[in-house]
């Protein structure tokens, strides 16, 4: 009675690899195949972090990568609090209980659109997957294009931003052929100095032409991300983060503001269900 | 030589013994995606309301040791709405649906049953008159047993489904409000909804939940549902559906021995979607190893050991 293409699974998993790249962050891969063959970027999992009641809820951690051929999920989390201390425990060989993928996922760029996708902090994480599917993408369609202005376009911008710098190099290491970084840091150790944002700004006032933007981060980022992509009528889409609990739209936990339907207020949608992935402009921050 | 595991609450006639916790499964589709809903004894839905609600605002959940608190503040789409968007999926099953309703009036809980009644495809009504979360209705009924008893009166002649009433531990007796309502035509008793409770930040000096507020469930309250169960039991012969914390069949059996005829999960399954099916299939294989052949032998057996 389980529709295939619906299913969510549930099943503890074997841990291939948890190591620390960067100094309190993890990247966690999984064998996984039933999620990663389906997976899209943007989804998540929800992993039990404990296997007593205490910590009790899962914790959502977005799907960092994917090796469907090998069937490889990757986690990209940093150490929060206590339930991803206890993730840091688990060993090579050992399972975890996840739950996924769960959630929308972004919407694929339309051939030839140019595309800035912005993280902020660990809110990169998802943006891999994002990254990899579009240039994978972009990799399939080039076979058949030769003239320069083609090759031009088979580029993606990526900017990543971070308090300070210690955490940008080795994410900047992951990335595939084509993609040009662009890093910032609010202190100035690496890249341009001041927010990822400011940095998106200051592009597009260089006349740099931006087709859709994908961001994920802290709230205020996605903020101004929002405004900025509004103003110069930029189409794309943003991540949100909201506490949950069931993470599969039942408990109503997640609740997050979205613009009504005249715009001059909001209604509640849930992140893990109708999220995290919501289009630019439909977000409500208020007036 | 098979088991009997089928129950029955006040008229609905349940496969087998295990429900959901209403708010916790919502209308059932999002944990039809991970596990076959045709398993289940029956299910109780997100409470409705007669018209839409928007819910309290966010933060909505903390966790708490063993627990957490909720101040979800009756979210749902209106019963209007239910009956057209979310009904119609839950005919597909073979599973009595339960319908748990909320109200500001008197009135709003008659009006609802009655629109229930007509509706098609729903097996029992659900009173809920005792939910921390709203400012109005809710708790205000449920902790006076003279105004759970009215409430309950004119669902009553609103309806010819079977009644359950969904019991609150916030009150200074159980077993006042649930004589009361079982004089008032009640069919079956549910209990225990969340306990009021609340936390703190200590980093922002704020409480955590944005309605400050909120109600406690998980592993942690199951003492005092077990008690409650327990008490309410001896006082009045209205079968019951026993919930509070209940995680594997050993949880749910304790609310059977104390004298709960069904046991519904409810935060459990955010933690473990699979829940209620491994407490069903816990319950088959403690009353096979024990030469248990029907469930209701276990039912209130603690009382008699
Ligand atoms: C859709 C989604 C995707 C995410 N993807 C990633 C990721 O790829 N990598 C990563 O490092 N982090 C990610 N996060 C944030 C991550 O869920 C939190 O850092 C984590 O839950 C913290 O748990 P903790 O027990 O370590 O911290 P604690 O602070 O002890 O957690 C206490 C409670 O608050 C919740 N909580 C705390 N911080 C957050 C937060 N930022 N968002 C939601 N709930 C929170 C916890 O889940 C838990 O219930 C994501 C969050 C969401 C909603
Ligand atoms: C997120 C959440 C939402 C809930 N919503 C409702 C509701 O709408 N109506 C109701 O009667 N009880 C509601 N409850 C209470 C549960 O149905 C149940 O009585 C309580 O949580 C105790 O069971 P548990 O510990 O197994 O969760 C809700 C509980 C939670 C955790
Ligand atoms: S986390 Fe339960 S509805 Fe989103």
């Amino acid at each position: 009675m389980i529709h295939p293409e619906k299913r969510i699974h549930c099943k503890k998993y074997r841990i291939v690899q948890n190591e620390e790249p960067v100094p309190g962050h993890r990247l966690m891969c999984l064998h996984a195949p039933e999620i990663a063959a389906g997976a899209k970027p943007g989804q998540f999992l929800h992993v039990r972090c404990a296997d007593s009641t205490d910590p009790l809820l899962r914790r959502p951690i977005s799907i960092h990568r994917v090796r469907r051929d090998e069937g490889l999920l990757f986690m990209f989390y940093r150490v929060a609090g206590r339930g991803t201390s206890l993730l840091t425990a688990k060993r090579e060989g050992e399972e975890i209980d996840v739950l996924g993928p769960l959630g929308n996922g972004f919407e694929l760029p339309s051939p030839g659109e140019r595309v800035a996708v912005v993280g902020g902090g660990i809110g990169a994480a998802p943006l891999f997957f994002l990254v990899d599917e579009i240039m994978a993408e972009i990799h399939k369609r080039g076979a058949d294009l030769t003239d320069e202005q083609d090759t031009a376009r088979q580029a993606l911008d990526f900017y990543l931003g971070a308090a300070t710098g210690s955490l940008l190099p080795s994410l900047n290491s992951f990335l595939v052929r084509g993609v040009r970084v662009h890093m910032a840091t609010d202190d100035g150790s690496v890249g341009y100095h001041g927010t990822v944002t400011g940095l998106l700004q200051q592009h597009l006032d260089e006349q740099t032409h931006i087709d859709r933007i994908y961001a994920c981060g802290p709230a205020p980022m996605l903020r101004a991300i929002d405004e900025l992509a509004i103003r110069r009528g930029i189409r794309g889409q943003l991540s949100l983060e909201e506490r949950m609990g069931c993470g599969v739209g039942a408990c109503l936990s997640c609740a997050c503001k979205i613009k009504n339907f005249s715009g001059d207020g909001f209604t509640y949608k849930h992140a893990c269900s109708d999220g995290p992935v919501f289009n630019i402009g439909e977000v409500w921050y208020g007036h | 030589m098979g088991i009997n595991l089928a129950v029955n609450i006040g008229g609905i006639k349940m496969k087998n013994p295990v429900t959901t916790a209403s708010g916790t499964f919502g209308f059932g589709s999002e944990y039809g995606r991970i596990i076959d809903l045709n398993r289940l004894g029956a299910i109780v839905v997100k409470g409705t309301t007669l018209l839409p609600r928007e819910g309290n605002p966010t933060p909505r959940i903390a966790e708490t040791p063993s627990g957490m608190l909720n101040a979800i503040g009756l979210q749902n789409p209106g019963v209007d709405s239910f009956i057209r968007e979310a009904l119609p999926f839950l005919r597909d099953y073979d599973l009595p649906v339960i319908v748990n309703i909320a109200g500001d009036t008197v009135e709003d809980y008659a009006k609802l049953a009655g629109i229930l009644d007509r509706a098609g495809g729903v097996a029992g009504i659900e009173v809920n008159i005792s939910c921390p979360n709203v400012k109005k209705g809710g708790l205000q009924f449920g902790s006076d047993p003279e105004s759970a008893a009215e409430v309950i009166r004119n669902v009553r002649q609103a309806t010819s489904l079977p009644v359950i009433v969904k019991l609150s531990p916030n009150v200074t007796s159980i077993v006042a409000v649930a004589e009361k309502v079982a004089g008032a035509g009640a069919d079956a008793l549910s209990m225990i909804n969340t306990l009021l409770g609340m936390a703190i930040d200590i980093k922002s000096r704020r409480p955590v939940l944005g309605n400050i507020m909120g109600g406690l469930s998980g592993p942690a309250v199951r003492p005092v549902a077990v008690r409650a169960v327990w008490q309410v039991y001896q006082a009045v012969k209205l079968p019951i559906i026993g919930m509070g914390g209940i995680t594997c069949a050993a949880d749910a059996l304790e609310f059977i021995m104390a004298g709960a005829t069904a046991v519904a999960v409810g935060t459990a399954n955010f933690v473990n979607p699979r829940a209620t099916v491994e407490v069903l299939e816990g319950i088959e294989r403690f009353m096979a190893e024990n030469g248990i052949k029907d469930i209701a032998e276990l039912v209130g057996i603690a009382h008699r050991c």
